[in-house]
Parts: C-alpha cells; structure tokens; sequence
C-alpha cells in the first residue's frame, strides 16, 4: 500500500494551527516597526502583512518552525539558516524545522540565486529569532520580576542566574499571542559570539539523502496520477503544421493533448505515456538556425564595437588578445521535474525550481489565475546551479493535468534538459592592455560581447581602464549559470595578466602582487601560493603550474593549479589549491565542500564542456555525448579558507568556481607554451 | 511477475521490457534509484542486483525475475545505517545527494569484491557514476573509510 500525505493547508489555516505561542515576522521596506510583544501583552489577530520577508514560530510545546521562500539545491543552507536560528535561539540545530519554499506556508521570497541566502536571508533570520529570543526573555524577566542581566538563555530555556530556576520556551510562550514585529537589530548575535554558526553543523538531512528516503520533485507522487509526455518540436523556433494523434487517442487509458503547438500525452504509466507520443505524427515548418562552427563568426558579426587601439608611450608594452566562450549546459543530475494537481480551478504543483513564487506567477499567468489559487512546493531539490530559474516543466505538467483531470507528473528526459532548458552564455572577449617597464599597468581594455557582465571589475590598478559589458542577442535559449560570467571574465582576464607578465618575463604572482589593488584578493592570493609553495614550482615540458585570483559577490578567490601532461598530449589536473574568503564563515566543512565542488565543476567548462548544435538541434544532448568531470577528472584538491569574523558573511555557491579554469590555462601554457584563449581549452590545445 | 525487492516478494504485471529503473519507482514507489540519462551513462539508478551493482534503466525487468534486488531503501538494517551509508553521512560526501544512493550502492558491491581499496580502486570501480555537485574526492574518503571501517569489524568478528 502506498501512503499519500495530505495537500498543504493553505498559509491562513496553517498559521492557525500553530495555536498560540510567539510568532515573529520579519517585515521588510518601509514598514513601521512596532514595539515587540513584551511581559506577555496579548494583541488581536490580524491578517498577514504582504512585505514579510520570513517568519518565525514558536509553539506552546516549544517547537521551533522558521520559515522561508529560500530553497534548498545542495548549497546547504537548509542547514546554514538553521544554524542561523539555532544561535540565536541558543538551542541546538535539531530543534529547529525549517519550512522552505513552499508558496502557501512561507514568506514571498525572488528566489535562490546570486549567492543572495548567506548575506541576506541569514541577517533577517539572526534578527528574526533573536526578537523571538529576546521576547521570550521578557516574558520570564515579567514572570520573575528581575533584570535581563539576571537570566541566560542555554538549550531552549530561559535560566534564572541567580536561583538556578529554567523555563522552557513552550511554556513562556505560551502565554503570549502572535507577535508581529520588525526583527530587532539589536537581538543578533555577532559573528565572534557565535556558537552554531560558524561550526561545522553536519547536513541535516543527510540520513534522508543515504537512505534514499527524500522525495525529490520527480519522486513525488498522488492517487491517481499520471505519467506525461509532451511532443517536442523538429528543431529551435520550429512550427507545427500538422499532427496526427488518432493512434495515441485510440490507445487505453492514454489522454491526448493539443492545444496550438503543445502537443503532449498522459497514461497510467511511463511506458504507455512514451508509447502514445512516439505514435503521434508530426510535421514542423523548420527555420535557419545558427550552427555551433559559425557561432564566433556570427557574434563578431553582430557585436556593435571594436576595441579602441590602445595609445600608450613607446616605451610600454601592449598586447591584445581575444578570448572565446562556448555555451555549456548546467546538466543538474534531476532534470527538470513537476507534478500537478487540479482542485476545481485550484492548481497545486510540486517542482524543482530555484524561484518558487516566479513559477507561481508563471502558473497564474498560463492558466489566468490569481496568485492566491496556485500553490507551489519546492521539496530539496536535486542541484540547479543557475538552471533552475523557469518554470516550462511545471506549466507543461498543469497543461496536461487540466485536460487529463488527474494529477500529472512530468519528468523531462536528459535530452529534453539539454535542448529545452537554458544554457550558461557564449562570448567573445577582447582585451587590450599596457605595461610599463616598470612592470605597472597602465592602460587596461576589456570587452565582453554577449556572455555577460558579472565579474567585469579588475582587481589590478591601471591609469586608463575601460570595461565593457556589450549585448549580442544569443542565437540559442541562455540564462543564469553558477558565477553567470564571471567565469568567462576571469578567463579571460587572468589568462590576459600572464601573457602580459610573460611578455615582460616577470613571474606570474610578482606580477599580480604589484599590480594589485584590492586587499582582501591579495590576501587569497598570498595564502594560495604559499599552501602551493608556489616560489619553488618550476614548470617543465610533463609539468605545468599556473594560477589566478579574483573577486565577485564579495566572495574573494585564488586559485594555483597543477598540470601535467603526457608524453600523448593527454592533460590531466593533478593538484588544485584554492584560498577562499567570504567574510565571517558559517559551515566551515559545508564551506569547503561548496569550493571544492565549485573546482570541479569549474573543470568541465575549463576542459572539455562544449554544447554543439546544428539545424535547430543540440547535437550533443546526451551525457554519452556531453562529457562532464568523472572521479578521474578530479585533482587532489586543498582548500585554504580565511575567516574574518569582522566582516559580515558573503554567499559561496558560485564564486569559488572562477578561479580554476584560467589557473589550468596558465599551468598549461607553462608547460607548453601554448596560449589556449577558448573555454573549453582541450579541443584547441589538441586541434 | 514476481520481483524478490530488499527481501520481499513483490507481483508486479509489467512487460518484462520495461527498465527496472521505472517499475521499481513506478509500480514499487521505491524511488531511491533515480533517472539521470536513460542511457547507462550517470549511475544515478545503480541497485544491486544479486549483490552486484546494475544500472536500472538500462535493464529489462524481465532479466531479473526470481533474483535478488537491493535498492537503497533496503540497505539500512532497520534504523542502523550500513557502514557506507554512515561513512558518507560522516565525509560530508554529498551536496544535492542525487547521485548518492546509486553511489552508496555501486560502492557496497565494489567494498564486496575488495574489501580495503586503495584510492585509485574506488576512483577506478566509481569512474561510471556521476556527481555533478563534484564531491567526488569525498565520496573516494567515505569509500576508503567505510572499507576500512568494515574490515576491522569483520576482524573483531573472526576473533569473538
């Protein structure tokens, strides 16, 4: 017998089912803030305010709920948050659940991307369970009619000092109603009182994962259900112009859908489902598309400017390169994956996004609904790494549903996430620089022509500096990617920095050392190459080092790099140390798992990751085709993490990966005297 | 046809075509071994099949009939976690955790045939499964740990 839990109550009967205790939203905006619920004053209920950020809840038998529309993707933060209320509540991360992305039960939230959770979900939850903390304090300070330097707050109790007496936060808060407050600046806890935070928390729901127990987005399941398939066009920007169902319509149980270009099937089982739209006859009206062999041709041919000659005294050095960036797919292991459910004109949808409240707007949107009648649930979802922004699945999923009548679950295949979701953006770079003899930059042009511009901001001191993001309108479907372009930018720019300090014979981190402007790279830097041993690497024609550094989102990278390579040709990474600072560090050994992961998924797109395409078609969509770094791939990795409690916590989920590839370019030019100015560097060093 | 699934008998009526991956999700709701490629490439479906690993949605359900299957539901003895659970659970050797049950029991059935793999082993026998969050160098340390972990109880186990 399978068990199917309940559909989430909708926010207002859930909050009513909290019953009493203290309820403590964080308002966001220009919300005036109102005096905290002290020494037990009841309020009258009142409706939910729409600014809230995320709450925080605490029930007369003490249990401990925060709530927030972050989502969890294997960043960690389920377990950071919670971390983040554990301190401030000073009990242990055990006692606390967190509701996560859940449209119906937590706060509006944009999304989860742009390493965004860290610097500023955390801050609102420190301040929204420090209110909490500080509320029920108050309670037990009215109760025992003593000072607040009279108690202690240790394992979710309040302690009198003096008489030894606790009482548990249950049973304080069961005397007070909802509180609806700002959260209180002056409750949190700073980064060198931490007692959770800043240790290593191990994942939370780690025995879930190893048990298999978690229920993904495409492991969901509700009584009824059906499997669907949807009738995918003959290449990109295809049309239908005829199509023929009547053998999938005459096969059992199997519901046909066809609505303008949106063909696609539901049965009661996978099996049926791919039998019915493998029957369906389709013709597609095709149009030119773009090939993968004429993408750099067609970006120069469409990018608006070229870079200005640079004017610089004869006695400078210039030098100008240009850089290519390939298209790559994030491959998150789950393909994209919803389930849909109709009640009457009420939709609810289970899916793996990384911006559950946008997939609710675009649900709303498909079908003309309110907001309040889509519900939206995100359960821990397997990776994204930026490809998780839309919602097609979903909408598609609530498509077929509707005319089935019965929930309808979706999967989308790997072939189907290769060619119809997003892709990290191609580009060309162009930079132009000069140095004098003194080995100083002084003159430093960088152009990005449609890969983007995050992480266009140089790090090196330069008298004439002129930095450039330029749109070209990209020939297949992209978006957000881990870093987005800061990667491609550090490529290029990196790699820039050692050809120029080449061409001045100044070795690589001498040169960087000089020219640097900003501490907290320079840091990194020295801390990377001194793990390394860099001073005593001495590069040879089997073995190759190079390294890089950089900044973006306030995270802070240095990245040295091993290289050797076989008598063959064949390149293989043998050894990465990458130095690490994001501020005041949360997870110390979450944190180092994100960089080391960050290094190597950084490798495929260094390496060999490359989305080919011809005719409309992703021509590699498949992981036998699409490689993407195997255990064999992977270096020995040391990460060198630099934890300064004085400057509050920036995200690490994307930064840590732009140092990696321009450090492997370098190693390998080192060895070979090859400059490879395109990512992936493999398929042009072997050309 | 009966499929012997974590010890239990279980009737399923499908065509004995159909991948193990789905009937096993679909029909059984075991849904621990997850779809990655359809193709045998990721390992994210990996069961044990008679002790050794297979990758599920490449194999016809039908090739199974009367054997033993183990999926990761059915690895734990009750609430006490195999060592090689417990091992990944210790490395932190997992972001999404996706990949881990297929790379949980491709490794039980690697710790079966060599029971104290050197690095290079474990990198060599896994080579097949993918992790795309990259915690591969964690997974090698929660492999190796577990394999020495299981050796030294087995040892204890000979001299009571």
């Amino acid at each position: 017998m399978l068990e199917f839990a309940p559909l989430p109550v909708k926010r207002r009967d859930f909050l009513k089912s909290l019953g009493g205790g203290v309820l403590v939203l964080f308002v966001a905006g220009d919300a005036a803030p109102q005096e905290s619920g002290a020494g037990g004053h009841r309020r009258e209920r009142e409706p939910l305010p729409e600014d809230v950020a995320a709450w925080l809840h605490i029930a007369s038998d003490g249990k401990i709920t925060a709530f927030t529309g972050k989502v969890e993707v294997g960043q960690n933060i389920r377990t950071s948050l919670t971390q983040a209320v554990a301190d401030e509540l000073r009990c242990s991360p055990g006692a606390i659940t967190l509701v996560m992305g859940d449209t119906a039960l937590t706060p509006w939230d944009m999304g989860t991307f742009g390493s965004r959770t860290t610097p500023t979900m955390a801050p609102v939850i420190r301040k929204m369970a420090g209110t909490a903390r500080e509320t029920l304090v108050e309670q037990a300070l009215h109760q025992w009619g003593i000072a607040r330097a009279g108690v202690d707050v240790a394992n979710g109790c309040v302690v009198n000092r003096m008489s030894g007496a606790r009482v548990p936060f249950g049973e304080l808060a069961r005397n007070i109603e909802w509180v609806k407050t700002i959260g209180r600046e002056d409750c949190v806890t700073a980064p060198d009182k931490w007692t959770v935070g800043g240790t290593s928390v191990p994942k939370l729901n780690a025995r879930e994962l190893v048990t298999g127990r978690h229920k993904y987005s495409s492991d969901q399941r509700r009584p009824g259900m059906l499997y669907g398939k949807v009738l995918r066009p003959a290449g990109f920007g295809a049309k239908l112009t005829s199509v023929d169902t009547s053998a999938s319509a005459r096969m059992k149980n199997v519901v046909v859908v066809h609505e303008g270009d949106f063909v696609a099937v539901a049965a009661p089982d996978e099996a049926a489902a791919q039998r019915a739209i493998e029957s369906i006859k389709a013709e597609w009206q095709k149009t030119p598309q773009i090939s993968s062999s004429e993408l750099f041709a067609y970006i120069k041919s469409n990018k608006e400017a070229a870079v200005p000659g640079i004017s610089a005294p004869a006695s400078t050095k210039t030098l100008k390169s240009t850089y290519n960036i390939a298209y790559i797919a994030h491959t998150p292991l789950e393909p994209r994956a919803a389930l849909a459910e109709w009640a009457g004109s009420k939709l609810t949808v289970w899916t793996g996004t990384q911006r559950p409240f946008g997939v609710r707007t675009e649900l709303a949107s498909a079908f003309s609904l309110p907001e309040n009648q889509v519900h939206v649930l995100m359960p821990d979802t397997g990776s994204a790494y930026g490809g998780k922004h839309s919602g097609e699945c979903a909408v598609e999923a609530a498509r077929i549903a509707k005319a089935a009548g019965k929930p309808v679950k979706l999967i989308w295949t790997r072939e189907e996430e290769f060619t119809w979701a997003y892709l990290r953006p191609a580009g060309i770079i162009e930079v132009a620089s000069a140095v004098n003899p003194d080995g100083k930059l002084v003159s430093w042009e960088f152009h990005n022509y449609m890969s983007g511009p995050s992480g266009l901001a140089s790090p090196y001191e330069s008298a004439h500096e002129n930095v450039q993001f330029h749109e070209v309108d990209s020939p297949l479907r992209e978006g957000s990617y881990r870093g987005l372009a800061a990667t491609a930018n550090h490529f290029a720019r990196e790699s820039h920095i050692d050809e120029v300090a080449a061409s001045i014979r100044v070795d690589p981190l001498a040169f960087r050392l000089k020219n640097l402007k900003n501490d907290r790279v320079r840091a990194v830097l020295e801390a990377a190459a001194d793990r390394f041993d860099w001073k005593k690497k001495k590069s040879t024609s089997s073995r190759g080092y190079g390294l890089a550094c950089g900044m973006e989102k306030g995270g802070y990278v240095a990245c040295c790099a091993e290289v050797s390579i076989a008598a063959n040709g064949q390149v293989h990474v043998e050894h990465v140390v990458e130095a690490w600072e994001c501020g005041a560090i949360v997870n110390p050994e979450h944190l180092r798992n994100q960089v080391e992961g960050a290094i190597v998924m950084g490798l495929g797109g260094a390496l060999f990751e490359a989305i080919e395409f011809a005719d409309g078609r992703i021509t590699n969509d498949r992981l036998s085709k699409y490689r993407v770094p195997r255990f064999s791939d992977v270096p020995r990795i040391d990460t060198v993490l630099l934890d300064r409690k004085d400057i509050v916590s920036a995200g690490a989920g994307e930064t840590p990966i732009v140092g990696i590839a321009p450090a492997v370019a370098n190693a390998i030019c080192a060895a070979t005297g090859k400059r490879i100015r395109s990512m992936p560097i493999l398929p042009a060093l072997q050309a | 046809m009966e499929l012997l699934v974590n010890g239990v008998r279980r009737h399923v009526k499908v065509d004995s075509e159909r991948p193990l991956l789905w009937v096993l999700r679909n029909e059984l709701d075991l849904t621990g071994a997850k779809y990655g490629c359809g193709e045998g490439q990721c390992g994210a479906c990996t069961v044990l099949i008679e002790g050794v690993a297979h990758r599920s949605c490449i194999t016809p359900c039908g090739s199974i009939a009367g054997k033993e299957v183990t999926t990761i539901e059915g690895l734990a003895d009750g609430e006490k976690l195999h060592p090689v659970q417990e091992s990944f659970i210790q490395a932190d050797a997992m972001q999404c955790g996706y990949c881990t049950p297929g790379m949980i029991l491709l490794s039980v059935a690697l710790l079966r045939k060599n029971a104290a793999p050197s690095e290079s082993e474990v990198k060599q026998a896994l080579e097949g499964n993918i992790c795309r969050c990259g915690t591969y160098n964690r997974i090698v340390a929660a492999v190796t740990k577990a394999g020495h972990t299981m050796s030294a109880e087995a040892k204890v186990g000979r001299r009571a």
